[in-house]
């Protein structure tokens, strides 16, 4: 028996007939992914983010110099775009043959090398990595103390009270003063207990940790308060569902929109304090650097190499930049109100 | 409105001994001597003697209430003591003596003495006294130059939503919010005094004279000239806060009914915009100004130690260098009670503005 269209063949009023979906139903990651892609910039300053994570994670397997080696002849090479200062005919000569050009440029070392003769391209890479590295842990460590305290205050009414209140004191703490205070006194002891540079990077990434989880606390709460009092919850409870399961398999799923948002914003906040407290000199140590602190070696050499301070000050901006144009992008993508347009 | 306003006050108060006590105890628990510097030749019992003069001796809440006491009790006294010998304004009333310094043989705990700074031994409240000033002048003006900016381009480009002016304005915040002080400070050191050609009207002096005098016009104008660029490079964080909130908040309220009833019964553009409009959308952007300036402070800190101007951030910064743990803990507190005001007066003002507030 072949079937035919009952519409076709005029059995049936065409008007009486259920649409049927003619694209399966999209998922909400889908519909969220739609959103965001529709954000130029957003899209544009994932894209960028992501290609500085894997510049600065696979650069240094690429560009294999040492960031602690010194070219001592080569000290104080300028970058190769110095070339462009020449008058207008020598520039082409000076890019394709550098050492006949008369200034101090080379393509051994594209970004020059600084005053001890330390190619400065290796050591953003180094710097990134390390930049890039305590922004991810610090966020993660924020999120999960604000997650924390939100989940609690939101969920155990016995909590809300006390929480909320912690979360307004830590709010007026004077925080860059204290960070700077808590870097000097502890580093010692930490090196000493984790060596050097795990010290300090434990050390930085705790104190810049501790004091910037309260934004996120604070949505998290509002968001528990709001799905705690929604049907599928009582339903959960209904039929026997523990507080812990209730917590992780019904409410942490459906306020992953906000913590998703605090989290980038909290990468780009904790990249710009790590670098303010390296700029300031009480960040990690010469010999271990990072963009904030390349940013500071360079600020002495400002009149002649300016350079210096370009390219850290430049990598900073631009990531934050860009981390600040997807989190923008991505609170549009996950709220369904703008979504649905 | 005063029962709301005396709510807060009173969580204040717990707020800011929060706030002395996690300051204290940070410093109380860091591992470190402060006789550490102190040569391995002086006698055991010396030792304890300098160590009992310094105010070690006494377990930690002894010390933290003494340290209240100087800072809410002591100095207070002292300030009288000047308004009313030596201050220009309050000289006409009748000299005070509250403060009575400690003699020779005195008991420290009972005595009064005001907190001395490790590396100057002289009183903290002084020195910082002295550094106020300029901080006050770079920090204040950078505000009001940053607020008298961002608040016509948050009107401007809410008026005219995803105009050319919108798109370019969200930009430049985008960007002014994202370069850190510590960079854009060097980049206008960079462009407006190391590149620019000697003599050229743009070319600003980098490093800040705190102890140039104004007499006349030249200097003057030499005070404004120095001042230029750590009141750009403050100026440009806060005019990118602020213009955003200030966008967001008149595109909330131009979508309203009110404004279409306005714009109804005749009234003019510019009043619909500029007093309708602005009056309401000012409401959140009062408070976001209020709550904006202790991080000013912060931002103070970096901005002064890039342009040498020798305020409170460059003290602070100096102080924790030298392991002056009483500077540190001063400033560090004197920043929590700036936070812990500004916040107070956020929520004044907020209730005061808007009455729905208040009945809460």
């Amino acid at each position: 028996m072949t079937e035919t269209d009952p519409v076709a063949a005029g059995a049936v009023n065409p008007t009486l007939v259920d649409k049927v979906p003619e694209a399966p139903p999209r998922s909400q990651w889908a519909d969220v992914w739609r959103q965001f892609r529709s954000h130029k910039g957003a899209l544009f300053g994932a894209c960028f983010f992501l290609f500085i994570i894997f510049a600065v994670f696979v650069g240094p397997l690429i560009w294999t110099l040492d960031p602690e080696y010194s070219f001592i002849r080569e000290r104080n090479t300028r970058h190769i775009f110095a070339c462009t200062s020449l008058p207008w005919g020598e520039v082409w000569s000076c890019f394709t043959n550098p050492a006949e050009s008369g200034l101090k440029v080379s393509w051994a070392h594209p970004l020059g090398t600084d005053a001890t003769g330390k190619d400065i391209l290796a050591r953003m890479l180094t710097g990134g990595q390390t930049s890039i590295a305590v922004g991810l842990t610090a966020m993660l460590l924020a999120l999960l103390l604000g997650t924390l305290v939100g989940v609690l205050a939101g969920f155990f009414r016995v909590l809300d009270g006390i929480l909320m209140r912690l979360t307004d004191l830590f709010l007026a703490l004077p925080v860059l003063p204290l960070l700077l205070v808590m870097v000097t006194l502890f580093q010692q002891s930490l090196k000493n207990m984790f060596g050097t540079e795990q010290g300090i990077f434990i050390l930085i990434v705790v104190a810049i940790g501790v004091t910037s989880w309260m934004p996120t606390a604070r949505i998290v709460r509002g968001d528990v308060l709001a799905i705690k009092e929604r049907e599928f919850v009582l339903a959960a409870r209904s039929i026997g569902t523990r507080n812990a399961a209730l917590i992780l398999r019904h409410i942490l799923p459906n306020i992953m929109s906000p913590i998703m948002v605090s989290a980038t914003l909290g990468i780009a906040n904790a990249i710009i304090t790590e670098s303010a407290l390296s700029f300031l000199g009480l960040g990690f140590p010469p010999d271990f650097p990072t963009w904030g602190r390349l940013l500071n070696d360079g600020v002495q050499y400002l009149q002649q190499f300016p350079e210096r301070v370009i390219w850290p000050g430049m990598a900073i901006s631009l990531v934050v930049l860009s981390i600040n144009y997807m989190g923008d992008g991505l609170r549009d993508a996950l709220d369904p109100r703008i979504r649905g347009r | 409105m005063l029962t709301y306003t005396l709510r807060r006050l009173t969580f204040a108060i717990p707020t800011l001994l929060f706030i002395a006590l996690i300051i204290f105890l940070l410093l109380e628990l860091a591992p470190g001597d402060p006789m550490a510097q102190v040569p391995l030749t002086v006698p055991a019992e010396v030792k304890e003697q300098m160590r009992q003069a310094l105010g070690l001796g006494q377990p930690w809440y002894i010390r933290f209430w003494l340290w209240l006491k100087q800072f809410f009790w002591i100095e207070p006294q002292v300030f009288i003591d000047w308004l009313t010998n030596e201050s220009a304004w309050f000289s006409w009333l009748p000299n005070t003596d509250l403060y009575q310094p400690c003699g020779p043989g005195a008991d420290r705990l009972t005595c009064d003495s005001r907190a001395i700074s490790w590396q100057t031994r002289s009183p903290i409240m002084e020195i910082v006294w002295q550094r106020m000033p300029q901080t006050l002048t770079v920090v204040g003006l950078s505000y009001v130059v940053g607020i008298l900016i961002a608040i016509p381009i948050g009107i401007l480009s809410a008026y005219k939503q995803y105009s050319v002016f919108d798109q370019a304005g969200t930009f430049i915040t985008m960007v002014g919010y994202s370069i850190p002080p510590f960079f854009s400070g060097v980049l206008v050191i960079v462009i407006f005094s190391v590149n620019m050609p000697e003599g050229s009207f743009w070319r600003f002096p980098s490093i800040y004279d705190t102890t140039h005098r104004v007499v006349d016009w030249d200097s003057f104008v030499f005070q404004v000239r120095q001042m230029v660029l750590p009141v750009m490079v403050l100026a440009l964080q806060t005019t990118a806060q602020i213009s955003r909130f200030m966008r967001a908040a008149m595109l909330d309220n131009l979508g309203q009914d009110y404004v279409r009833t306005a714009r109804a019964k005749g009234l003019s553009e510019w009043v619909v915009v500029n007093v309708h409009v602005l009056r309401n959308s000012m409401i959140p952007v009062v408070t976001v100004i209020a709550l904006g300036v202790p991080g000013i402070f912060g931002g103070a800190i970096i901005t002064e130690q890039i342009f040498k101007v020798n305020g409170i951030g460059q003290l602070l910064i100096t102080a924790i260098q030298a392991n002056d743990l009483p500077m540190v803990q001063t400033l560090a507190f004197i920043i929590g009670v700036l936070i812990v005001t500004f916040n107070l007066l956020a929520d004044v003002l907020y209730g005061l503005l808007d009455p729905r507030i208040r009945y809460d």
